[in-house]
């Protein structure tokens, strides 16, 4: 079943400012996410601290990429970046699909609304006539397992039900690029391990393209088709994993735990160098 | 693409299984909210201040009875009671109270009107909150009814100087309390307004202003104490019989003819007055906006 949300042609997203044309990947298809000799640094000019350095990243359409990284490599700036939220110091970032949706660690869903108005509220944003999106949002909640919750109030809801409708929020955006910045890193081992599953689900149905940001190297090799770890301080690039180990993957699979182990020594190296200097 | 999760290999967990999971999680975590029964309420909520008062009226009746004053300083509490019967009785008593209570009203909905849009300005617009932030805030420990011989003075003994009044002590603090209200909301529902496209005036609407509403209510309420406090001041010191017998003209009509009963009931019907908006109305609205957002204890 193919998520029926489009309605509209979708607006090529320029989160920097109005810069050149499409981008396009190496094999000529147009990629969902580019991120081009990004820089970013904060504090007054002479005296800037560099959080981001020259990162180049694209984002196929419908991959699901996990960005990792200790503390202070700059990971939900660069999202923040991508979603618009803040500007970069130098380099392009395009998104030619739209505005992408952001999750948060925190739910970020509004207390006043019940789990379906929240959904709707981003519906009627988005521009959804006003008699469709009652039926819209009981059918994102059903996708993501709350059918009946819609007249909740946010703190009725369990941790890993407020995620979930806050997926459901961000799936209303009707975006082809999904950002999440450590959305499950506040839950209990077992409540995320089940939304891992639900997620990777939504994703197979949806095919959006995802950015997955976390310092859990399980749950990037869990989730990911590409792992990118990023060093710390400032953010860089250090290296690229491919995961062809097959969904449905579980957390304790034996071939997660190996690639796990591997990614593992390499951030710690990346830790380790903070420590020397 | 659905179904492709549904495991291939023996030791793989089924969908079912984790619906089965998801649900148990769900139903473990979830709040439920009860309702308080109403012999609760009564027994916790009701019953304290009921008895507070009753031991009030206990002890000054010992004091009378105890000769501690003289009768026309301390007189007794059934003195008061007759006082409040024959206002009742001469059908004078609501229409004393209801000159004070709709005056204190339209002051206080002219208040409304006038220190929302304010409190959204000093709020959001950085030079406005440098040159009327402080300013508000200091009005805010001025006491109104220093306004009074200023009011009187430039709009003479009249019902717009009682309005004047009132604005001068309630537009403050109800644009000062959506300016708190406004400076607390969790910088997060902004973000993720922005990203869901809410910006500029959309984002005031459906993000800003419901996220500012607790604090925005406590700042109507404190309005409403100072709406009346400044009134009760200015009906005291300006009156005159051209205004119509308010609370505050009675009371000190009271105090020329050195009736005791009749001062002690001014004040008794003032403090009533004022408890009584706040429980009928600006009580249950806080409680109610607390409530949905999962804020209020009980």
């Amino acid at each position: 079943m193919a998520p029926a949300l489009s309605t509209d042609t979708p607006q090529p997203f320029h989160p920097a400012d109005g810069t050149s044309a499409t981008a396009v990947l190496d094999e000529g298809i147009p990629a969902a996410v580019r991120i081009d000799h990004v820089h970013k640094s904060y504090g007054r000019p002479g005296a800037e601290r560099p959080v981001l350095d020259d990162i180049t990243l694209d984002v196929r359409p419908g991959e699901f990429v996990c960005l990792l990284g200790a503390s202070g490599c700059g990971k939900s700036t660069l999202l923040n970046l991508v979603a618009g939220l803040d500007r970069p110091s130098a380099g392009t970032i395009e998104v030619p699909g739209g505005r992408p949706a952001l999750m948060f660690q925190e739910h970020a869903l509004f207390p006043w609304l019940t789990a379906g108005r929240n959904i709707e509220l981003a519906l009627r944003l988005r521009g959804v006539p006003r008699a469709a999106r009652r039926e819209e949002a009981e059918r994102l909640l059903e996708l993501v397992r709350l059918g009946g919750s819609y007249g909740k109030r946010v703190h009725e809801l369990s941790g890993g039900m407020r995620q979930r409708v806050a997926l459901a929020r961000a799936l209303a955006q009707d975006s082809r690029v999904l950002l999440m910045d450590e959305p499950f890193a506040a839950l209990d081992a077992i409540t995320r391990d089940v939304l891992h599953h639900e997620l990777t689900r939504i994703w197979e149905r949806t095919r959006l393209s995802v950015v997955f940001v976390t310092h859990n190297v399980r749950e990037a090799v869990r989730l990911g088709e590409r792992v990118v770890l990023l060093s710390s301080r400032p953010g860089r690039v250090v290296r690229e994993w491919e995961v062809d180990i097959p969904q449905p993957r579980r957390i304790e699979d034996a071939a997660v735990a190996d690639l796990s182990v591997e990614i593992t020594e390499e951030l710690r190296g990346e830790i380790r160098r903070h420590g020397r200097n | 693409m659905a179904g492709t999760e549904t495991a291939p290999a023996g030791g793989r967990r089924t969908e079912g299984d984790l619906a089965g999971l998801e649900a148990g999680l769900d139903a473990l975590d979830s709040v439920q909210v009860k309702r308080t029964p109403l012999r609760q309420v009564l027994l916790h909520k009701v019953l304290p201040p009921v008895t507070a008062a009753l031991l009030v009226l206990v002890v000054w009746k010992i004091l009378v009875l105890a000769h501690v004053t003289d009768d026309y300083k301390l007189p007794d509490p059934s003195a008061v009671w007759g006082g409040l019967r024959e206002l009742w009785l001469n059908g004078t008593l609501l229409d004393i109270v209801w000159t004070s209570v709709s005056r204190g009203l339209l002051g206080f909905l002219a208040a409304l009107a006038i220190g929302t849009p304010l409190g959204l300005l000093v709020a959001r617009v950085p030079l406005v909150r440098a040159a009327l932030g402080p300013i508000l805030s200091g009005l805010q420990s001025l006491p109104s009814v220093a306004w009074v011989p200023a009011a009187v003075i430039w709009l003479g003994i009249t019902d717009a100087a009682m309005y004047a009044v009132i604005l001068l002590g309630a537009v403050p603090s109800i644009a000062n309390g959506l300016v708190s209200g406004i400076d607390q909301v969790p910088p997060l529902y902004l973000r993720a307004g922005r990203t869901m496209g809410a910006t500029g005036a959309r984002g005031a609407r459906h993000v800003l202003l419901p996220a500012a509403l607790p604090g925005y209510i406590a700042g109507l309420k404190q309005g409403w104490a100072f709406s009346w406090r400044s009134l009760m001041a200015a009906e005291l010191i300006a009156s005159s019989p051209d205004l119509g017998l308010g609370l505050g003209q009675y009371l000190e009509n009271a105090r020329t003819d050195s009736d005791m009963p009749g001062v002690l009931l001014g004040i008794l019907l003032i403090l009533f007055v004022g408890i009584a908006i706040d429980l009928i109305v600006f009580s249950p609205l806080e409680r109610r906006v607390l409530r949905t957002r999962g804020l209020a204890v009980r």
